[in-house]
């Protein structure tokens, strides 16, 4: 029978929480409900099957810090205890003889040893017989504290107390932040997505072992090195050569070795997304991408800006090879309309992905109520998600596809239907006062 | 370039969609490196049925390889006499790197070139716009 856990979340980005634990819940086969969550409040409690699937959900989240068997809250101590006495006491003789600690937990508060070791005293109606062992004992039990701040101190009291039992903590409690951390990667560059949202990013991708997840703007690849760390077998591309060859011996190759996953990378490839050379029939299991927004360069694809300067080249010959042919020609590009690249990923997508396939990708936009009418959305992808990161002047937005079947009919907005472009570019660097010319 | 992608790349340009002889590319003059990699069983048994095998069969013709089974056998994971085939498929997909060589479409004769282990897919003007 399904029992209750007090799930204990990272603050970070509480905006993506909700869609990393459905996500995973979706992938994992977790019967759970998150509907109480609150994006105010790093606990929640939730209905899960077993320890297990609680496991489950601490090994596979970013945003988990600890997951507990939930024996009681309350609003202060007293209630908390009354609530432990009324609700728990069926799991009590199991622990009798166990080893066992208590552990203390404060969000935004905490308490001095003194008040500690009288905390945890007074649970010793819990009359467990086992021995305390500080170092590896066989449970841990929790008291999680939620306190509010005053001014710029924490309130004395907190407003909302938790006893639990510990059944796993999360990957970002022993170190997952810091090793995947950019500053600690061998091969990156201004354009690499940080850690932990290329993590949370590709989990609500599903990102998977047995799974082939594509990048289509790789770039130093951090999005393949998170997808890796989950297990799929990874592929990119790049229009830019160089930043696929890397530099100084470091490359998104290093990256993978740096992280024990050498075998995960498929291959990156040097490719304009609006010519792929990806055959159709190859499925891509999911698709995660931050596209060129052209904050520093715009769009580019091949071909030539002025034709005209290109007429008859298709026939110059070099030491008697057809010049484009040659190992060391350059392809010529040109401009192209960031809308019009959007349009491509989702048809992409839609002809890619299997049925329940997720596309995810990233786009930046200003702080504004147009917001809806420039995401772009295609027949056969249900927009599951937009999820927003703001910043000072400008946010960005996690959108999250999931690919349907033939019968399902949703909004398609291409680039022509779109009332406001999304010329970003020109926008961020007009420091978004103006109106947008369309 | 891992010898797997040779399995799921094919000619990039749009005339040549569906064109049956444009996948497999071509492969020649191709400088081999093979590098070695972990074995994981059950990821190179997860990666078999996305393969289309005669186009394995082809490129590794091409590369000089003509000891491949003419089907690919059906394979439990259970039954240890499949860790050679298994261990045969990693060398093969995974750990045989091309890092020098063209790739040709034979659907429309157009090269591309493997550039230091990268292939390169972009496009000429003319063949582009
Ligand atoms: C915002 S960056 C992505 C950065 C990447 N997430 C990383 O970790 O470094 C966008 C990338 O798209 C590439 N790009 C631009 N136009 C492209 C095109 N037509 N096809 C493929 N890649 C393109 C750029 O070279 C750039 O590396
Ligand atoms: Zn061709």
């Amino acid at each position: 029978m399904a029992k209750w856990y007090l799930v204990y979340l990272a603050q970070s980005h509480p905006g993506f929480r909700k869609a990393e634990l459905e996500s995973i819940a979706d992938l994992l086969d977790i019967e759970a409900s998150f509907e109480s969550h609150d994006m105010d409040h790093p606990f929640m409690t939730v209905l899960l099957e077993d320890d297990e699937q609680a496991m489950k959900l601490a090994q596979r989240s970013i945003f988990v810090r600890g997951v507990y068997e939930l024996w009681g809250e309350g609003s202060d101590l007293d209630s908390l205890h009354a609530d432990v006495k009324s609700k728990s006491s069926h799991y009590w003789p199991d622990y009798m003889t166990c080893s066992f600690k208590f552990d203390l937990v404060g969000y935004q508060g905490k308490r001095n040893r003194k008040d500690q070791v009288q905390l945890f005293e007074s649970f010793a109606y819990l009359a467990f017989e086992g021995p305390i062992k500080m170092k590896q004992p066989d449970q841990i039990f929790t008291i999680l504290e939620e306190y509010h701040v005053v001014g710029r101190e924490p309130a004395a009291t907190p407003d909302r107390m938790w006893l639990g039992r510990q059944v796993a903590l999360g990957q970002r409690e022993f170190k997952l932040l810091e090793n995947y951390h950019l500053k600690n990667r061998s091969y990156t560059s201004t354009t690499s997505f940080e850690a932990e949202l290329s993590l949370i990013t590709c989990n609500i991708a599903q990102a998977a072992p047995g799974k082939l997840l594509y990048d289509p703007f790789t770039g130093t690849g951090s999005f393949l090195v998170a997808a890796a760390y989950f297990g799929a077998l990874c592929f990119g591309s790049d229009i830019d050569i160089r930043v696929l060859r890397g530099k100084d011996s470091k490359s998104i190759k290093t990256n993978f070795k740096q992280y024990g996953k050498g075998y995960l990378l498929g291959d990156v490839l040097t490719m304009d997304f609006t010519h792929d050379a990806f055959r159709k029939s190859l499925r891509m299991d999911t698709i995660v991408c931050d596209p060129p927004y052209g904050i520093r360069e715009g769009v580019k694809v091949c071909g030539a800006k002025n034709e005209d300067r290109f007429v008859g080249k298709e026939s110059v010959l070099v030491d008697g090879q057809l010049a484009h042919t040659r190992r060391d020609y350059i392809q010529p590009k040109k401009p192209y309309e960031l809308d019009a690249l959007l349009d491509d990923l989702l048809q992409f997508a839609s002809e890619r992905l299997p049925v329940g396939g997720r596309l995810c990708f990233w786009m930046p936009t200003e702080n504004d109520a147009q917001q809806e009418s420039r995401i772009p959305q295609h027949h056969n992808l249900e927009l599951r998600y937009n999820l927003v990161q703001s910043f000072d002047k400008w946010a960005r937005r996690l959108l999250c596809y999931v690919k349907r079947d033939d019968d399902y009919v949703g909004t398609t907005l291409t680039k022509d239907q779109r009332t406001v472009k999304n010329n970003f570019r020109v926008r961020y660097f007009q420091g978004f006062n103006k109106q947008p010319s369309t | 370039m891992k010898f797997l992608t040779t399995n799921f790349v094919r000619c990039a340009i749009k005339s040549c969609d569906g064109a049956v002889n444009s996948f497999p590319l071509k492969y020649s003059e191709i400088e081999l490196v093979q590098e070695e990699q972990d074995f994981q069983p059950e990821f190179i048994l997860g990666i078999l049925p996305r393969l289309d095998w005669p186009a394995i069969l082809k490129v590794a013709a091409d590369l000089g390889n003509t000891s491949l089974p003419s089907q690919l056998p059906e394979i439990d994971i259970n039954d240890p006499s499949n860790e050679i085939l298994l261990k045969d498929l990693h060398t093969l997909l995974i750990e045989t790197q091309l890092v020098q060589g063209k790739m040709i479409c034979e659907n429309c004769n157009h090269v591309y070139h493997i550039k230091d282990s990268i292939p390169n897919f972009l496009l000429p003007p003319h063949l582009a716009n």
